[in-house]
């Protein structure tokens, strides 16, 4: 019964204090634990998801830039590279798959991409695993008016097989751009979390030759998915492309890449810490302030139990209980509100780039992160504690007559 | 506490409660004995304001005394020091053969928590504990919480009813019944009484001051009572002035620096 149930009807006669104290913990540890998660968990993700290509050669610009837009389907494509290109890298000896691909199209904000499907479907996305139907059939033909398109943006466009649509011109929607085409849907891939999920493919000829698009660049494609022998013979191709050409850019490993563009907003994930950070101190704050407070409304009711017998060391581990059950609370619920929060950004990240996040797996900082709080909130609840431990009994309990 | 001291104590404790018990006699074996006790507190100009200068006192085993006192006579300080709360300046308090005064303060505590149960003025109920919780804390830092003889406790006060009901939810009566019962959980030798009645209309405090008479003898336990109203004096073995058991308590006696 005794400081197991002195903790507990402390906490519960100021309920509200403590409620807001585990809360602000809670929310100070999820917080802290989902920024970091989601930093480690998007940048492996990003660099695990190469859609199964070692390098992306594109137009002369920035090497994120072409990995973003041809892999990732993300940024604009730096401009096209002629069919010339495509052919000579494509013959190179290190090269296995050379997938040429061309963009400039949506249907309701989801990309067009035009690609030889049976190039595309040749290659391994991940080791073992290649394209696949999940309904339909495969576009037959490079010059038919057909589309395959992948689970995710079926799913959130509501295509079908038979169903029909006309492409919109440019990388984003604008209903006054529609083309004239009529594309007819004969397939939908089965989910491969990867941004392939979110485009909708088409021939290659099909977006070259779309309505409106300039007919001087009809053969000219956006980049082209390379593929190597050996993922160490894109030496030879960055020292072709890209230290003694002027033309293109070879964006090769994609992985290190990706590594890139973690490296520009790194920044920002700093800040988000320094937030998670800030909440909190403030949160201990509160714990100590929360507890300390408490004790000092109970200088009577720890005189009582004093003076029924319990020992100084009693009534200084019933206040430092006090701050730890509190934060073990809010490191609960901390865990808890990551969980949310984590899937939320999963959610978000899988819409907007296709990549999707391990929210169950585990890491270091789910336990760090709890049990660092909860030694902080020990150490918060030390000062009351031993305010209680040193208070005058016979002060606290009536004056003297 | 020493081995030999301990046991000494219980073989006495059990002798004077069998003999109480069987003959509701007095065994003439002092439960409590003071000896010249001192306690003084500091003053605001440095000097130190005695407070209690008790030569001598003793209390018999199974023995309900009542010692009278005006306001700052020193009863409450006279408790304190008594169940451990002070620590005296000078002199012996030695309960059950337990010399208060010559142990540490965390002996203090525990032997307060077997010894001695305590009814204060106010009560001092723990707001946030049901009734039955309440005195579950009154065994618990002693003899170890029993629930069934809380239970059976309160019931045989006429609580049996509002064992989880809360202090703030009973009657100012019933708060004072509960106070009683935790001051007897855990069976103590000697139950000191601080002005219980002070919160109770004449009426009420002369019922509190007989229930407290009866459950004493029920548990075979002394009872040591300070107050300052005549009137609820009546039904006690001895009643004493304070003002001739402590010196200190005559205005402008004994001041020391």
């Amino acid at each position: 019964m005794t400081l197991g149930r002195i903790i507990y009807r402390s906490l519960r006669q100021h309920a509200l204090s403590t409620s807001v104290a585990a809360a602000s913990i809670a929310l100070a540890g999820g917080l802290a634990i989902t920024v970091w998660r989601v930093k480690d968990q998007a940048q492996a993700s990003f660099s695990q998801v190469s859609a199964g290509f070692d390098a992306v050669l594109g137009a002369r610009g920035s090497r994120l830039q072409i990995v973003l837009n041809a892999i990732f389907h993300l940024e604009a494509s730096p401009g096209n590279i002629a069919q010339a290109d495509y052919e000579q890298i494509a013959a190179h000896p290190a090269v296995l798959h050379a997938v040429p691909i061309a963009v400039g199209d949506n249907y309701h904000g989801f990309r067009i991409v035009g690609v030889p499907y049976e190039a595309l479907a040749a290659v391994e996305l991940t080791p073992g695993r290649r394209l696949a139907l999940a309904a339909g059939r495969a576009i037959d033909g490079a010059d038919g008016h057909e589309a395959v398109v992948g689970a995710f943006a079926a799913r959130r466009l509501g295509l079908a097989v038979g169903d029909t649509f006309h492409p919109y011109h440019g990388l984003y929607f604008d209903e006054a751009a529609q083309h004239a085409e009529t594309y007819t849907v004969v397939g939908v891939l089965q989910s491969t979390n990867t941004p392939i999920d979110r485009v909708i493919l088409i021939p290659l000829a099909g977006v070259q030759t779309m309505s409106g698009h300039a007919a001087a660049t009809a053969t000219d494609v956006s980049a082209v998915l390379i593929k190597l022998r050996s993922p160490m013979a894109g030496r030879s191709l960055d020292l072709l492309y890209n230290k003694q050409g002027n033309r293109l850019t070879f964006a090769w490993p994609v992985a290190s890449v990706v590594g890139e563009l973690f490296g520009k907003i790194a920044w920002f994930q700093d800040v988000l810490a320094l937030v998670a950070y800030g909440v909190a101190l403030v949160a201990i704050g509160s714990v100590l302030v929360s507890v300390y407070s408490s004790m000092t409304a109970r200088r009577r009711d720890i005189a009582i139990l004093r003076a029924l017998g319990a020992r100084r060391s009693t009534v200084f581990l019933a206040v430092l209980g006090e701050s730890v059950v509190t934060g073990l609370a809010g490191a609960l619920g901390g865990l808890v509100l990551h969980l949310g929060l984590m899937s939320g950004a999963a959610v978000v990240i899988r819409r907007e780039t296709g990549v999707v996040l391990d929210v169950a797996s585990w890491a270091p900082v789910i336990a760090i992160v709890p049990a660092a709080l909860l030694v902080l909130c020990a150490i918060a609840g030390l000062v009351p504690a031993w305010k209680a431990y040193r208070l005058p009994v016979a002060d606290a309990l009536t004056p003297v007559s | 506490m020493p081995r030999t001291v301990r046991w000494r104590g219980r073989v006495r404790r059990a002798f004077c409660l069998s003999a109480h018990r069987a003959f509701g006699l007095s065994t003439g074996v002092p439960l409590l004995q003071i000896e010249h006790l001192e306690k003084s507190f500091p003053a605001p100009d440095g000097s130190r304001h005695a407070v209690l200068d008790v030569p001598h006192f003793a209390l018999e085993a199974g023995r309900h005394v009542a010692l009278r006192g005006t306001s700052g006579s020193g009863k409450t300080t006279l408790l304190h020091c008594i169940a451990g709360i002070h620590a005296p300046d000078r002199g012996r308090i030695v309960i059950d053969g337990v010399d208060m005064a010559a142990l540490s303060e965390a002996r203090r505590d525990r032997t307060r928590a077997q010894l001695l149960g305590y009814v204060f003025q106010t009560f001092n109920l723990l707001q946030g504990f049901t009734v039955l919780e309440n005195v579950l804390l009154g065994m618990a830092f002693g003899p170890g919480a029993d629930a069934a003889r809380a239970t059976t406790l309160l019931g045989t006060l006429g609580l049996g009813d509002k064992l989880q009901h809360f202090p703030r939810q009973l009657s100012t009566g019933q708060q004072q019944r509960v106070a009683v019962a935790r001051a007897l959980a855990h069976r103590p030798r000697l139950v000191l009484a601080d002005e219980p009645t002070a919160s109770l209309d004449p009426a009420a405090a002369r019922a509190a001051i007989n229930l407290l008479h009866v459950a004493c003898r029920n548990e075979g336990a002394a009872l040591l009572m300070v107050s300052h109203s005549p009137e609820l004096l009546a039904g006690f073995d001895e009643t004493l002035d304070l003002a001739t058991l402590n010196r200190a308590a005559v205005p402008g006696l004994k001041t020391e620096n």
